[in-house]
C-alpha cells in the first residue's frame, strides 16, 4: 500500500467510528434526555401522562404524608402552582417542608407524581439550582435562599423502580 | 500574622512566575544558556513559596484562626484535626491552592530532574509551565483569595460540610489534583516542541513517564472518589454520569489515548502530530474539567462554589490556553517531520484504533456533558442527561476497544500478522466462551446481557495473560527457561498485561454488580429480621452516641448465614449541629469480593426504622480493577528504558540525547 492509501484507510476508518458515535449519540439524544419543570411549567405544557420528566419547587409546608411500607406524599409547590407527587422509599437526608426539590418521575393518570427518584440540597441553605432559576424568574426568590451555597444534592433511589 | 505571610508567599511566587514565563524564552532566543537556566531555580523558588503558602493555610485552620474567612466559613474547633488538615482543601479556595502547589510541583520535580532534557527544551517548558502557573496564581489573588480577614473575628466556626468530614476526602482531592495537573506536563512539552518546531522519539521518552505518572494517580483518584461516593452517600451507587465525575473521566480518557500514542510515538517515531495534538486537548480537558468544577456552572453532587465572577475568569484562563495552543499547533504542526510508515493492521494500527475509539469515547462523554448547558444557554431549556445516555453511547464504543485490547499487544509492529493472532488468542476465546456458556446456564433467563459481557471480560484478561505466556514461551520450552525468559521481559510488558487485565476485573464487577445486586427497602424494628442474598440480618436495636462535632445513632445489625453469626454491622446517621445536617454512615461487610451494604433512613415515631440493605456481588472487583491498572501504570514506569530515558541526572542516559 501506498502512502496514500494507507492514509485513506485511516481516514476512512475514524470517519466510520465518528459515525456510528453520532449515530449512538443522536440516537440516545431523542430517547434519554429528561426535561425539567416546575408544577406551574408543568400546567402549562400539559405534560402527558406517563412522559418522564425533573419536577423542582418547594415542599408545600404541612403537605409530608408518611404511609405504609415508606410510602411518602407531599406537594411540591412553586409559589404560583402544586403538584402532588408520590414517592415510595428512603427520602435524602435533608429532605424538609419548605425546602427546595427535585424528583424525577412521571405524571399518572389521575394528575399525581409519581416519583422514582428524589433529589435533595446536602445543606441547610442550598437549593438545587434548577429551583432557585425557575422561583427567581417567578420573582418567589429570598436572598437567604442562597446565602451560602455550598452543597451538594445527593440523589436517593428509589424502590419504585 | 501566619495569614499575611502565607499571601505574601503567594505573592511572591505570582512574581517568580512572571519572571520563569519570560526570560528563559528570551534566553532560548539568544542562546543565552545563563538566562535559560533562570527558569531552573525560580520553578524551585516558586515551588518553595507555593509550599510556604499552602503550609500557611494548613497552620491557620489546625489552630482554628477565625478571624480569617476561609477558616471561619469551612472549620470549627470541635473538628478532628485529620479534618481540620483535609477541610483545606475541601474549599474551593483552598483547593485551588492545592491545585498551584502541586502544579509547582511537577515544575519543580522537571527543573530538579531535567538535568539530560536539551537546554532550550527544558526552559520552554518551564516557561509555558510559569504561564498556566501565573493565570492560576492571579486567579486566587484576584478571585479567591484564602488569606482575607474577616473585622472583627467571630468566635466559633461554621463547620465544613459533613459529607467532606471524611478519610476520603483526604485522598480523593489530592490523587485527582495529581493527576489533572499532571498532564500539564506534556501540555507543556507539547508547546514547547510546536515553538522549537523540532520533535523526535526522544522527546516522546521523556513526556512518556510524566504523562504515567499523572494517568496512575488520575485513575486511582476516580477509583478513590467513585469508592467514596459509594460508602458515603448511602445508596450504594458508584458512578452517578454527574459533570464532574465526567470532568475527570474525560481527561482520563483522552490520557489513556495519548499514554499509546506516545508509545507509537517513541517506538516507530509515527504519529508524531496525533500525540502533540492529545497532549494538548488532554490537558486542556483537565482545564474544562477545573472550570466545570471550580466555576459553579453545574448543580451536581459535587457542586461546592458558585461565584459568577470565578466563573468568567476560568473561562477566560481556558480560552487563552485552548485558543492559544491549538492555534499555536496549527501554524506549526505542519512543520513536524512526518514518521514511520506501517500497515492498518500492526501494533501501530492497532493503538491508531485505540486512541480512536477512546477520543471518540471521550467525545460522547463531551457532548453528554456540555449539550446540556450549551442548551441551556442557548434555548433556555433545562435538560438532564443521565446514565441512560451514557450507557447507550460510551457502551458500546468500549466494546470493540475492548475487543481490539486483547490483539494489539500481540502485533508485530510495522506490519502485524491478524490470522496469527487470532490463533494465538484461541485458548482466551474457548476460555471466553466457557465463562459465557456457564455464567448463562447458572442464571438461565436472567439477563443476556450480562454473560455476554462477562465473556468479553474474560476475554480481555485471558488474553493479557496470553500476550505474556507467549512472550516467554511457556509451553513451548522447559519451564525454567520459561521463567527465565519471564524475568527478562520488559517490565512495560508487565505493566501492558496487569493494565489490560484490570479493565476486564473492573468490567467483571460493573456487570455483576448492576445486574445481580439485590436489595431489601423497608422498615424494621428492634429485633425484627431482614433477608438478602441469604443472609439474614437482625436490627438489635438503636443506641445514641456523641461523638466530637456531632450526635450519632446508631443501629447494630447481626449479619447470621445459615445459621452462623458472622458479624455485627454498625451503620448510623450523624447530626451535625453547627450545619443543622445529618450524614448516613453506611456499614460494609466485606465477603470476599462481595459486600453486604446497610445505611440508615428516617426513624418513624414508633421506633421503627427504614433501612436500605444491598447484597452486591463482586462489587470490589469495580476497585480492584483501577488498582491492578495503576500498578501496571507503575511497573511500566519502572522500565529500565523509562528510568534510562527519563529526566535523571544519570550520566549513562547522555548518549541517548537525540542527535541535534
Amino acid at each position: 500500500m501506498t502512502r496514500k492509501q494507507r492514509r485513506l484507510t485511516m481516514i476512512g476508518g475514524s470517519l466510520a467510528v465518528l459515525a456510528v458515535a453520532a449515530a449512538l449519540v443522536l440516537n440516545a439524544m431523542r430517547d434519554s434526555i429528561v426535561f425539567f419543570s416546575t408544577p406551574s411549567m408543568a400546567a402549562e405544557k400539559q405534560i402527558p401522562t406517563g412522559k418522564r420528566f425533573r419536577l423542582g419547587g418547594l415542599v408545600q409546608p404541612g403537605s409530608l404524608v408518611r404511609g405504609d411500607n415508606l410510602a411518602v406524599n407531599f406537594s411540591v409547590a412553586d409559589g404560583a402552582a402544586t403538584l402532588p407527587v408520590a414517592y415510595k422509599g428512603i427520602l435524602p437526608d435533608l429532605f424538609r417542608e419548605g425546602q427546595g426539590v427535585v424528583a424525577e418521575g412521571a405524571l399518572d393518570a389521575s394528575g399525581v407524581f409519581r416519583a422514582d427518584t428524589v433529589f435533595a440540597k446536602h445543606d441547610e441553605t442550598y437549593m438545587p439550582k434548577d429551583v432557585a432559576d425557575a422561583l427567581k424568574k417567578q420573582g418567589h426568590w429570598k436572598d437567604d435562599y442562597g446565602a451560602k451555597p455550598s452543597a451538594s444534592a445527593v440523589p436517593a433511589q428509589g424502590a419504585s423502580k | 500574622m501566619i495569614t499575611e505571610a502565607g499571601h505574601y508567599a503567594l505573592v511572591l511566587a505570582l512574581a517568580l512566575a512572571l519572571i520563569q514565563s519570560t526570560v528563559p524564552i528570551a534566553g532560548a532566543r539568544w542562546g543565552d544558556a545563563a538566562l535559560m537556566n533562570v527558569a531552573r531555580s525560580t520553578a524551585l523558588a516558586q515551588l518553595l513559596f507555593v509550599a510556604v503558602s499552602f503550609s500557611a493555610l494548613v497552620m491557620l485552620h489546625v489552630s482554628s484562626d477565625f478571624s480569617v474567612v476561609n477558616v471561619f466559613e469551612n472549620s470549627h474547633s470541635t473538628k478532628p484535626l485529620i479534618y481540620k488538615i483535609t477541610g483545606v482543601w475541601g474549599n474551593h479556595e483552598g483547593s485551588m491552592l492545592l491545585w498551584v502547589l502541586i502544579l509547582a510541583l511537577f515544575g519543580g520535580l522537571v527543573a530538579a530532574f531535567g538535568n539530560n532534557l536539551p537546554l532550550s527544551l527544558r526552559a520552554h517548558v518551564l516557561a509555558v509551565q510559569a504561564w498556566i502557573a501565573a493565570a492560576f496564581y492571579l486567579f486566587i489573588l484576584v478571585t479567591s483569595n484564602p488569606f482575607l480577614r474577616i473585622a472583627t473575628p467571630p468566635i466559633e466556626g461554621r463547620d465544613l460540610n459533613p459529607v467532606l468530614q471524611d478519610i476520603g476526602l483526604a485522598v480523593h482531592p489530592p490523587m485527582l489534583y495529581l493527576g489533572y495537573v499532571g498532564f500539564s506536563i506534556s501540555f507543556s512539552f507539547a508547546v514547547a516542541a510546536l515553538i522549537e518546531g523540532r520533535i523526535d522519539a526522544a522527546w516522546a521518552r521523556w513526556v512518556r513517564p510524566w504523562t504515567l505518572v499523572a494517568w496512575i494517580f488520575l485513575t486511582l483518584g476516580i477509583a478513590m472518589g467513585s469508592y467514596w461516593a459509594y460508602y458515603e452517600l448511602g445508596w450504594g451507587g458508584w458512578w452517578f454520569w454527574d459533570p464532574v465525575e465526567n470532568a475527570s473521566l474525560m481527561p482520563w480518557l483522552a490520557g489513556t489515548a495519548l499514554l499509546h500514542s506516545a508509545v507509537v510515538m517513541e517506538k516507530r517515531n509515527a504519529l508524531k502530530v496525533w500525540t502533540i495534538l492529545l497532549s494538548i486537548l488532554t490537558f486542556s480537558l483537565s482545564l474544562l474539567g477545573t472550570f466545570l468544577v471550580r466555576s459553579g456552572v453545574l448543580t451536581s453532587v459535587h457542586a461546592f462554589a458558585t461565584d459568577p465572577t470565578r466563573g468568567v475568569f476560568i473561562l477566560m484562563i481556558l480560552c487563552l490556553f485552548i485558543g492559544g495552543s491549538l492555534s499555536l499547533y496549527a501554524w506549526r504542526a505542519s512543520a513536524l517531520k512526518q514518521g514511520g510508515l506501517f500497515a492498518p493492521i500492526s501494533r501501530e494500527g492497532a493503538l491508531v484504533l485505540n486512541n480512536l475509539f477512546l477520543t471518540t469515547a471521550c467525545a460522547t462523554v463531551f457532548i453528554g456533558t456540555l449539550y446540556p448547558l450549551a442548551l441551556e444557554v442557548l434555548t433556555g431549556d433545562k435538560i438532564s442527561v443521565g446514565a441512560p445516555f451514557f450507557n447507550l453511547t460510551f457502551g458500546p464504543l468500549f466494546v470493540p476497544l475492548m475487543m481490539a485490547m486483547s490483539f494489539g499487544p500481540l502485533l508485530a509492529w510495522k506490519r502485524g500478522d491478524l490470522l496469527g493472532a487470532a490463533q494465538r488468542l484461541t485458548a482466551a476465546g474457548i476460555a471466553a466462551l466457557i465463562a459465557i456458556a456457564v455464567i448463562y446456564a447458572w442464571t438461565y433467563g436472567g439477563s443476556t446481557f450480562a454473560p455476554l459481557a462477562i465473556g468479553l471480560a474474560i476475554f480481555v484478561i485471558a488474553g493479557a495473560i496470553t500476550d505474556l505466556a507467549e512472550r516467554m514461551a511457556l509451553f513451548r520450552v522447559p519451564f525454567a527457561t520459561a521463567m527465565q525468559r519471564a524475568r527478562g521481559l520488559p517490565r512495560a510488558t508487565w505493566g501492558t498485561a496487569f493494565a489490560h487485565a484490570g479493565v476486564g476485573v473492573a468490567l467483571i464487577g460493573i456487570v455483576c454488580e448492576t445486574t445481580w445486586n439485590s436489595e431489601y427497602i423497608g422498615t424494621l424494628k428492634p429485633n425484627d429480621v431482614a433477608k438478602v442474598a441469604g443472609y439474614e440480618l437482625k436490627l438489635d436495636g438503636v443506641t445514641q452516641r456523641q461523638g466530637p462535632n456531632y450526635r450519632e445513632m446508631i443501629v447494630p445489625f447481626t449479619v447470621t448465614l445459615d445459621g452462623k453469626t458472622l458479624s455485627v454491622m454498625m451503620p448510623s446517621k450523624r447530626n451535625f449541629t453547627t450545619r443543622a445536617s445529618s450524614t448516613t454512615e453506611a456499614a460494609l461487610l466485606t465477603r470476599g469480593a462481595s459486600q453486604l451494604y446497610i445505611s440508615l433512613g428516617e426513624t418513624t415515631n414508633e421506633g421503627a426504622v427504614a433501612v436500605r440493605i444491598y447484597h452486591k456481588p463482586l462489587v470490589l472487583l469495580i476497585w480492584w480493577g483501577p488498582i491492578l491498572m495503576a500498578f501496571g501504570g507503575l511497573l511500566s514506569l519502572s522500565d529500565r528504558r523509562l528510568r534510562v530515558g527519563a529526566p535523571k541526572p544519570a550520566k549513562a542516559s547522555r548518549a541517548l540525547q537525540p542527535a541535534e
